[in-house]
């Protein structure tokens, strides 16, 4: 580093974690093998809903490869065939009476080898009775719909939970004084995460030190850990959870799955280790999926363009049992969200949550807890409003956004946005699109009978859940931890609660400490995932990893360098106060000569320097971190589609992304976590939903029916950045993974339907299929949570 | 990832070997090529045959060269060497159209043409452009061969000709003077199975239809072929209008069934539009363009 | 039955069910856990590997069909230590997030360099249609393999690679 050039540690760094991941060195669940290990594979109900009359496990018994059968029953026995959910519901592990959606866990087979465990399956006899099925969320309320939770005692209907936000009186006023009201039924499909790891776990019960270590898929190890100690009986300080390389999580991987407490009793069974990982079609069918709003929303604005209020009521299909995963006082997440990045004078939400014959969940892929939901409804309803008074989709949100004095700001819905330059980042947008000769473009192809599409969506989300005061899953405080050490030769070792399942941390949290301390980011080792060495806290989801585990990482490296400065002084001889610090080196102020170099005073921290008050034989800091609010990261996106009216294909052209993130630790993280998002919102808007027959069967159980886009599909993403630092985040940093999810269904849609708006279609359900789309254009877009008809 | 059930193995040395072992195991012995239609049925346990006939050392299977005025085609011959036939490019572009929307190219690199065929998926891509070139197959069975049509050969979802015991070895398609052919597929993504597709071949003279091949797929036409379309197009100009009225009689005789590619009604409307499409195409390429 | 196949250069000899499948050979029994599998239905492309030269699925290739024949691995991309440009590329262009996916498209990315080595990035992408990235949104993969197609041509022109090591 040169004299007088300021230090930074930010920037575009290469990975760390690269090194063993390019030469496929990555370890992953299934990669995992221990001595003596056994198999587990799952019985699956063919069946939505269907009382469970006899399980006969006898034949797979008699497997001579097989070492044990578990059956509801069996977990019964042993008070586990029910579990906790993160909303404090309960799930079944193995059905015992009934089962409730197809796909649903019955048994639990364990074998010498994945092959044999797989054959058994066949062995084991069930007989169902199969029972009427809600498939419709619409009619889940119905009187006549069959009751699904009748495990609950007293229970007469599918009714989950009601829940609102916002002042209905004044919304109701709001648009009884509009000039203009335009409202719109849409669904924001059922999807799934589909990480490319699916989900499993390796158990291992030791019988002899009575310690259980779980190798599992888990973005939350912790929480896990507190999880299984509550549930299984084990004691917390005697089980270790342990997750290693993840293949991608995006909420796929939040939960507790009965798998893995199978594989759990599967090893205290049998004494040995036991592997399960679910293939492809178990991940789709019982996992956590995500979405599934039936929305109705209403805008009011007046004549001249100026937006006055919202009102959304929305229908929430969470499956056979409530396992969506969001802070406890939150039961439809951040969906209050959905005021969007308009100056409002008033808004009200309200959220029913339904039980239907289908795979728990509602919370994942990257939702930020229901932002997406919120933001999608929200830049549809603006571009229906733009249609409506003829006006320009950029105008209209131009003049409506939040502007910069204006914040801190309170949303009609209590949520305190941080800080934002909302005007500069759609014009940088604008600009970088060219959205003028777009528009110029656009009215030549008319002419001509070429359907072309601009679609914009800007969207504010809010991450980094969150202040413990108010947010919690099921009583755990949504706070992270940090513990820096710093060796005698000055090396750092920095463990963190949360958990990487691709972002880099081992990489962003090195520079993080790197820059607070002045060292380089290859002398801080990053560990994470193994719940033996890390500090306790919630994990990784909802883009917390740098508000929350970032900042306690800032705040512990902060400790680390004051504790340093003690030491300086006392090595130097010097008043503390008399220090000044440049990176890397407390020296004397007024004479830089008196020195230390952070590595200099690590050593004298451990040697036998007379140490003063405030240090003990080391530099190391603990913290935990408990955010004073969530951070509220924004952007503006461009879309640009081209659409074949005589078979409804849709082709993205372009797509032009600005983020404002705040501080960006380093850029070329940032971006790929946004280029993926951006291909998240592609897939959800053209190709990717799960629906379901009148019988429940799921529509959506393989890579074959549940599409996901490819490099084909995908445009050469355009990113920009506008950077408004985070007030109340130590280094400024705001967390960026789930952004581009969030904003990039809406820009996709609004650009199909103002495609499609010459042939006069306002409005049609995601995914955007070639079949949809010409249907549409028909004028009877489909339904697309249900089969086809 | 889900895993096949038990099954026995046998490696054949030579199409007689491959035929005495077919005759040898019976019924549920299935001809193992490229795996790439059997072994995913497999896995997902929908096919459990008792043994597999591994026929992929059977070089004499795999070519593709022009021979006494045919184009023919080994069935051992992989998706990715069809579509890298400079011969069968020029000839039969209908055939290039095609299989560059077959699958993805790794699974074109080891799926054959002759496995794709006795799949018999009645969205299977090459089974209607194969329809549309009115192509030969081969059959070997133990006391020599047999021909049948390209039509002929199929009989039905997942049913051929092919009986147990005989084994196709190859595709034959007669060059003719004037041709031109195209394929159009619409799928929801890349690599997608067709939500509807169409090819077309055509033979002018003098500006007129000597003759028409229209093969369709995935939208429940009889044998992938549109034989009423083609009728209507024979000894007509190959016009617009003319390729409009085909396209029409072409969906009428179809009968699709609605899944979640898409609802019957999209999907007879596609037979159509991409009936036109194909003929279209098809005739630009007949006239030289 | 007994299988002999030649695994990145050296020859294997095990005893395997006719059903094994290739992916589950090279994980399972030989350990090479570096091709993962994503799917049950071979559109996901995560256990690519090279059959003889050619990238294919080897979640629906037998173990017994490559008995005879040459599988190569990631882990038989580096040679002697040092990493091949594709490898290089994907580090310099952040083109692996999880890397889970990764393996699979850098050997198809090699044998696409192999047969086309200046292609353009609609190329790229059509060469790498069968395989599916969560993480990537693909921008950054096909920088890296445009990357390594340019160190490679640098190389060949005998100029300064950039970034090499």
């Amino acid at each position: 580093m040169n004299a007088g050039e300021p230090y930074s540690a930010y920037g575009p760094l290469r990975r760390k974690e690269d090194a063993r991941f390019l030469r496929g060195r990555g370890t992953f669940v299934d990669d995992v093998q221990m001595p003596g290990m056994l198999h587990g594979a799952i019985l699956r109900s063919p069946f939505a809903h269907a009382r469970i009359v006899s399980v006969d496990p006898a034949a797979a018994q008699a497997h001579p490869k097989v070492r044990a059968v578990i059956t509801g029953a069996d977990l019964a026995g042993r008070g586990l065939a029910w579990m906790p959910t993160l909303s404090g519901d309960v799930q079944a592990v193995l059905a015992t009476d009934k089962v409730r959606f197809q796909g649903q866990e019955v048994a639990f087979v364990v074998a010498e080898d994945r092959y044999s465990a797989r054959d058994a399956l066949e062995l084991i006899n069930v007989e169902y009775e199969p029972l009427p099925v809600v498939a419709d969320a619409r009619l889940a309320l119905d009187r006549a719909a069959p009751v699904i939770r009748d495990d609950v005692p007293g229970r007469a209907d599918n009714h989950i939970f009601d829940w609102a936000a916002g002042d209905a009186a004044a919304t109701d006023a709001a648009f009884a004084a509009a000039d203009v009201v335009v409202a719109q039924d849409m669904l924001y499909p059922r999807a799934h995460p589909a990480p490319l790891e699916t989900c499993g776990a390796v158990a291992d019960a030791d019988e002899v030190t009575g310690k259980l270590t779980i190798w599992s898929t888990s973005q939350a190890p912790h929480a896990h850990r507190t999880l299984y100690s509550l549930f299984l009986g084990v004691p917390e300080h005697k089980i270790r959870v342990v997750s290693p390389d993840i293949g991608g999580g995006f909420g796929n991987k939040a939960p507790v799955y009965p798998g893995y407490v199978c594989a759990i009793v599967g090893s205290q069974l049998t004494g040995r280790p036991v592997k399960w990982v679910e293939d492809r079609s178990e991940n789709l069918m019982s996992t956590a999926f995500a979405r599934d709003y039936h929305m109705h929303g209403e805008i009011a604005a007046a004549a001249d363009g100026t937006i006055l209020a919202l009102r959304v009521r929305v229908l929430a299909d969470h499956g056979a049992f409530n396992g969506a995963a969001q802070p406890t006082k939150f039961p439809a997440g951040f969906f209050g969200l959905c005021t969007g990045s308009y100056d409002l004078r008033a808004a009200h939400c309200q959220v029913t949550g339904v039980y239907t014959n289908k795979a728990p969940g509602g919370v994942a892929y990257s939702c930020s807890f229901r932002v997406t939901e919120a933001v999608y409804l929200v830049e549809r309803m603006v571009d229906l409003l733009a249609a409506e008074l003829g006006a320009d989709p950029a105008e209209l949100r131009m003049k409506n956004l939040l502007r910069p004095e204006q914040f801190p700001h309170t949303t009609p819905t209590g949520w305190e946005y941080d800080s934002g330059d909302y005007a500069t980042t759609l014009r940088l947008a604008l600009d970088t699109a060219g959205y003028p000769q777009l528009r110029r473009e656009q009215a030549q192809r008319r002419a001509r009978g070429e359907l072309m599409g601009i679609g914009i969506s800007f969207f504010t989300e809010a991450v980094g859940a969150g202040p413990r005061k108010h947010m919690d899953i099921l009583g755990l405080g949504m706070a992270d931890g940090a513990d820096l050490r710093v060796h005698p030769t000055g090396k750092a070792v920095l463990a963190v609660s949360c958990q990487s399942q691709g972002q880099g941390h081992e990489t962003t949290f090195a520079q993080i400490v790197a820059q607070e301390l002045g060292i380089s980011p290859d002398d801080v080792e990053v560990v994470h995932g193994d719940t033996d060495r890390t500090p306790f806290g919630l994990g990784t989801y909802g883009s917390r990893s740098t508000p929350v585990s970032g900042a306690a990482a800032a705040m512990a490296a902060r400790k680390v360098r004051e504790r340093a400065r003690i030491v300086a002084a006392a090595m130097l001889e010097a008043a503390a106060g008399d220090l000044e610090w440049v990176p890397g080196r407390w020296q004397v102020r007024g004479d830089p000569g008196q020195g230390k170099t952070l590595a200099e005073i690590a050593m004298a921290a451990h040697s036998s320097l007379d140490l003063p008050e405030g240090v003990a034989g080391h530099l190391d800091a603990d913290t935990v971190y408990n955010p004073p609010n969530l951070t509220y990261p924004y952007g503006a996106y461009i879309c640009v589609v081209d659409v074949d009216p005589g078979t409804g294909e849709v082709k993205v052209r372009r797509f032009v992304a600005v983020d404002d993130c705040g501080v960006r630790i380093n850029p070329m993280i940032v971006a790929g976590q946004i280029h993926r998002g951006l291909a998240d919102g592609l897939g959800m808007a053209l190709m990717q939903a799960i629906a379901f027959d009148a019988d429940g069967n799921c529509l959506g159980g393989s890579f074959m029916d549940y599409l996901l886009p490819t490099a084909v599909e995908c445009p050469s993403w355009e990113l920009r950045e506008t950077v408004t630092p985070c007030p109340h985040h130590p280094i400024g940093a705001k967390g960026v993974g789930e952004s581009a999810t969030v904003g990039s269904p809406a820009a996709v849609v609004n650009a199909v339907m103002d495609a499609l708006a010459p042939c006069g279609v306002k409005h049609a359900d995601m995914p955007l299929t070639p079949a949809n789309v010409w249907s549409a254009i028909q004028g009877v877009p489909l339904r697309t949570d249900l089969a086809f008809t | 990832m889900q895993v096949p059930a038990q099954v026995e193995y046998e490696r054949a040395a030579s199409v007689e070997h491959a035929l005495a072992l077919l005759a040898r195991y019976g019924p549920e012995a299935r001809v193992l090529a490229g795996g790439h239609s059997l072994i995913p049925m497999m896995k997902l346990r929908l096919a459990q045959p008792e043994t597999l006939i591994d026929i992929n050392g059977l070089s004499e299977l795999s070519y593709l060269l022009l021979d006494a005025g045919e184009l023919r085609i080994g069935a051992l011959t992989r998706h990715a060497e069809l579509l890298g036939s400079p011969e069968a490019g020029q000839h039969f572009a209908i055939l290039h159209d095609a299989e560059r929307v077959i699958a993805d190219p790794i699974v074109r690199n080891w799926g054959t043409i002759g496995g794709s065929l006795c799949q018999a998926d009645p969205s299977e891509d090459l089974s209607a452009a194969f329809a549309a070139l009115k192509a030969i197959m081969v059959i070997c069975h133990p006391g020599g061969s047999r021909t049948v049509t390209a039509r002929e050969f199929h009989t039905g979802p997942y049913e051929t000709v092919v009986a147990p015991g005989e084994l196709l070895t190859e595709i034959r398609i007669p060059v003719r003077p004037g041709g031109g052919s195209a394929y159009e597929k619409v799928g929801r993504r890349v690599g997608d199975w067709p939500v509807g597709a169409a090819g077309a071949a055509l033979w002018l003279d003098d500006g007129l239809i000597a003759d028409a091949g229209i093969g369709l797929t995935a939208v429940g036409a009889r044998h992938f072929a549109a034989p009423e379309a083609e009728e209507f197009l024979r000894g007509a100009a190959a016009s617009e209008e003319n390729f409009a009225a085909a396209g029409q009689i072409a969906a009428r005789h179809c009968s699709p069934s609605s899944d979640q590619r898409g609802p019957a009604a999209y999907k007879k409307h596609l037979a159509a539009e991409l009936t036109v499409r194909a003929l279209r195409r098809a005739a630009g390429r007949a006239r030289g363009g | 039955m007994q299988i002999t196949v030649t695994v990145n250069g050296a020859p294997v000899t095990r005893e395997v069910e006719p059903r094994l499948l290739l992916i589950h050979f090279l994980r399972d029994d030989l350990g090479l856990t570096g091709s993962h599998w994503g799917c049950d239905t071979s559109n996901c492309g995560a256990c690519v590997v090279w059959l003889d030269e050619i990238p294919v699925k080897s979640c629906t290739v037998l173990a017994a069909m490559a008995d005879g024949h040459r599988v190569r691995t990631v882990e038989g991309m580096a040679a002697r230590g040092s990493l091949d440009p594709v490898q290089q590329g994907f580090a310099q262009c952040h083109g692996l997030q999880c890397g889970f996916c990764t393996p699979g498209m850098m050997l198809t990315a090699r044998w696409l360099l192999d047969h086309n080595p200046d292609p353009s990035p609609q190329q790229i992408r059509e060469a790498l249609s069968g395989q599916v990235c969560r993480c990537t949104g693909y921008e950054n993969i096909v920088r890296s393999v445009l990357w390594a197609a340019r160190h490679e041509k640098a190389g060949r022109d005998g100029g300064a690679a950039e970034g090499a090591g």
